[in-house]
């Protein structure tokens, strides 16, 4: 049974270590076809009339119960088991679980929408999030596994001699890990939700039960053998639907080599769009009522009182005529829908204004999807600073999620628990091959779905538009809304508003391919946004069980209490997590990349400079670590809107060369270098232990004496 | 315990510092070098623009170039300098 190829043989060593991976194997090559079969099962189930929310449910259902299986299974209480799943886990199978713990809702869900809805921009994504494993491979990998302790904060501490250090890094690592984790709960909630029609605070805590059997019993352990099995579903849930729109557009079954010449139609597309008299229609008719609110804005007063005469004289004319129920109820809903006062009239309309404005530009607002930054470098001035500001932007987003990938506390953990250094190493390149293959494939998924829409679509008379189409409007109106505002009965482009976040849910519909493959599509995201909960969620509770209680307040606390206390921190933690996120936070997504430039911000220069500079001391560390973030929160609090509302700033916004709130890493990361250079240099050397920790940390294997 | 490095060690230090170094400035390159001048290597490539088709796919196969490459050229380093780790 699966149970016991999770347990190794006493004795270790190669052999045994290469017993085990066999025994993975093969237990990982049965699961794989064990999961195509139940597809399979389900799909003949589907055609022989197995109704939908049935097939939605037994989705959830299955695979919730298949990762709390995992996690009975694993369970432990032993602290290397429990920390760092034995350090036995080999290089491919660590690649995987990284991939999984790494990719969220955000990069399964909302990456290909992102890029769907802003073209080249969107790039900034994936270059970021595959880009920063090169600086986990050459600068921190293969020196955490020789240090070879359980957390970064234990690296720190050990590094920098002291609990300064070490409570800065604990501070840190929660402070990106519970904003990320929120996101993740949040993404479970609205998956469980639509998959199987549950309420959404239900959905959340469903998910949770999922997480937390697994996390709870058995630590790292189970984590590891879970993501695994979790990376299996979500690449396969993936690439189904792409393949088979590719083999639709083109009857090639390999997307990412094609669509190269699909995103050429795309552009072509655009162009005639652009050009389109219909779809100039449509922007007029957007414009016309952006120019009505603004009219009524500007006499607020008198525009209520007409609206309400209006409203109130239609209410009766239609009571008079004994008209229909119908019709008498939507007057009366018109009526209640009368701004009640100034204020709240000054409110709706002023939303209601800029609304139809953004609707009022080609394509429905997004830019042409091949086209490399905005403005141009050779127009008028300001063309020229459009191009200037966008390039910039490009770039630092870029260089904050690199950096940010690199420093993110649940990340750099995966790689104590390879067997050895050269695992490690090799562990990173597993790591990123997986990750690869979905963001390879992120970008095609964007590009065909488009020409799905510009030449499929677009032209279709409202009466035949696809199915998915009413029913994604009807799940929820602000993710998918379509009006025919010109009122011609035929559907152009400007008259779709679409979220990013349907994209990927939406691809089989799109498709046109049977329900169970949609199914599979959300269980993927499920299985994303679970793997990560799960890895987030266990380096918050170690960071407080053991950096802070064990390492800090009882260093003689036996290892069964110190497990037991990580495991009652986490049941803590993901409940004050679902609570958060059943609020339904607004701005979640920025929260998500602002942890990117915290953790940046915070832990890179000290874990690098930590292992390439001797000279590194505990107050550089220290101080660099506290004015990295302090800048970076610093710049997103006066800048960023929500933060602004937040923490009441009212100054005027003061963005340091136009860079975005989003990319406040940028000025953190060198700042948190500078300051460790300069603090480390006033202050006296580490000590000679410290020193002599940072020697065996860059050789594999000293062997001192026989070299 | 004293520590005593030997050459060999230093060596070895140094040799990883230079792979660092360079593979840190190949991926520079890719990442912010084409980045940088990506409105004008704006070419038509198998369909895509080069700077498009260079973010979404070329970019990310170089990162894992790199990656595999530095294992590998590492390992034999370890070998090479006497710091493997005893299987």
């Amino acid at each position: 049974m699966a149970g016991l190829s999770f347990e190794q043989g006493s004795g270790g060593g190669a052999s045994a270590n290469k017993a085990f991976k066999a025994q993975l194997n093969k237990v990982y090559t049965w699961y794989t076809g064990g999961f195509l079969t139940f597809i399979l099962v389900l799909a003949v189930l589907e055609q022989m009339g197995l109704p939908r929310n049935w097939i939605g449910f037994i989705f959830l259902i299955a695979t919730v119960a298949l990762y709390a299986g995992i996690g009975i299974m694993s369970r432990t209480t032993d602290a290397a088991e429990y920390y760092v799943a034995g350090r036995r886990v080999p290089a491919i199978y660590n690649g995987m679980a990284t991939g999984a713990d790494w990719m969220s809702a955000a990069s399964f869900i909302g990456m290909a929408g992102t890029l769907y809805l802003t073209g080249f921009g969107g790039l900034a994504f994936i270059l970021g999030w595959t880009g920063g494993y090169c600086l986990v491979a050459l600068f921190l990998a293969p020196y955490l596994r020789k240090f070879g302790q359980f957390t970064i904060p234990d690296f720190l501490g050990a590094r920098y001699e002291g609990n300064l250090p070490r409570f800065l890094g604990i501070v840190a690592a929660i402070l990106c890990s519970f904003t990320y984790v929120v996101a993740q709960i949040y993404g479970v909630g609205v998956i469980t939700a639509r998959l199987s029609g549950l309420a959404f605070e239900i959905g959340i805590f469903v998910g949770l039960g999922g997480i937390l059997v697994c996390s709870f019993l058995g630590g790292m352990r189970a984590v590891t053998w879970t993501q695994v099995a979790q990376y299996i579903i979500l690449i396969i849930a993936y690439m189904v639907p792409v393949v088979w729109l590719s083999v639709k557009q083109t009857s090639v079954p390999i997307p990412q080599a094609i669509y190269g010449y699909q995103l050429e139609k795309v552009t072509a597309s655009e162009k005639r769009l652009r050009e389109d008299p219909k779809e100039k229609e449509v922007i007029a008719a957007f414009k016309a009522k952006a120019d009505e609110f603004d009219a009524k804005l500007k006499d607020i007063p008198a525009a209520l009182a007409a609206d309400k005469d209006a409203a109130t004289k239609k209410l009766a004319s239609l009571k008079e005529a004994n008209a229909p129920v119908a019709e008498v109820q939507a007057a009366e809903k018109a009526l209640a829908a009368v701004p009640a006062n100034e204020a709240d009239a000054k409110k709706a309309w002023t939303a209601a204004k800029t609304a139809n404005a953004a609707r009022a530009v080609p394509l429905g607002g997004m830019p042409s999807h091949a086209q490399v930054f905005a403005g141009d470098p050779n127009g008028d001035e300001k063309a020229q600073k459009a191009f200037d500001v966008s390039r910039r932007n490009f770039l630092a987003l870029v260089f904050c999620l690199m950096v940010g990938t690199a420093a993110l506390p649940h990340i750099l953990m995966r790689y104590y628990t390879t067997p050895s250094v050269k695992e490690a190493r090799e562990s990173v390149f597993w790591s990123l091959f997986f990750i690869f293959l979905l963001y390879f494939t992120a970008p095609a998924l964007a590009v065909l779905v488009k020409y799905e829409v510009f030449n499929v679509l677009v032209g279709t008379p409202f009466d035949q538009l696809p199915r998915w189409i009413t029913s994604w409007q009807r799940v929820d109106p602000t993710l998918l809304s379509v009006i025919d505002i010109n009122k011609d009965g035929i559907f152009q482009l400007g008259e779709m508003k679409i979220g990013g976040d349907i994209i990927v849910l939406a691809t089989p519909e799109i498709g046109g391919l049977p329900y169970v493959v949609s199914g599979m599509v959300a269980a993927g995201g499920l299985a994303a946004a679970l793997s990560t909960a799960d890895g987030l969620l266990l380096t918050i509770a170690n960071a407080l069980s053991h950096d802070l209680y064990y390492k800090m307040i009882d260093p003689n606390a036996p290892t069964a209490r110190r497990v037991m206390i990580s495991k009652m921190l986490l049941l803590v933690v993901a409940l004050a997590a679902a609570a958060v996120a059943a609020q339904k936070p607004a701005d979640i997504l920025f929260l998500v990349s602002a942890a990117f430039s915290f953790a940046a911000a915070a832990f890179f220069p000290a874990l690098v400079l930590g292992v390439f500079w001797k000279r590194a001391n505990k107050w550089g560390a220290s101080l660099g670590m506290i004015a990295g973030l302090g800048t970076t929160f610093y710049y997103m609090v006066t800048t960023q809107p929500w933060l602004r509302g937040v923490f009441g700033v009212t100054s005027p916004v003061q963005l340091w060369w136009d860079i975005q709130p989003i990319s406040a890493g940028l000025f953190g990361v060198p700042m948190g270098f500078l300051v460790i250079l300069v603090v480390s240099l006033l202050t006296p050397a580490p000590s000679k232990e410290t020193q002599e920790l940072v020697e065996h940390v860059r050789y594999p294997d000293l062997r001192l004496g026989k070299a | 315990m004293q520590m005593q490095l030997s050459e060999r060690h230093h060596q070895y230090w140094r040799a990883n510092l230079r792979i660092t170094s360079v593979l840190l400035a190949i991926w520079f390159l890719v990442t912010f070098g084409i980045g940088f001048f990506a409105r004008d290597l704006n070419f038509t490539f198998f369909g895509w623009p080069f700077s498009f088709w260079v973010a979404a796919q070329g970019a990310l196969i170089v990162y894992v170039v790199i990656i595999w490459y530095y294992a590998r050229h590492m390992n034999r380093l370890d070998q090479e300098h006497g710091v493997a780790e005893e299987e």
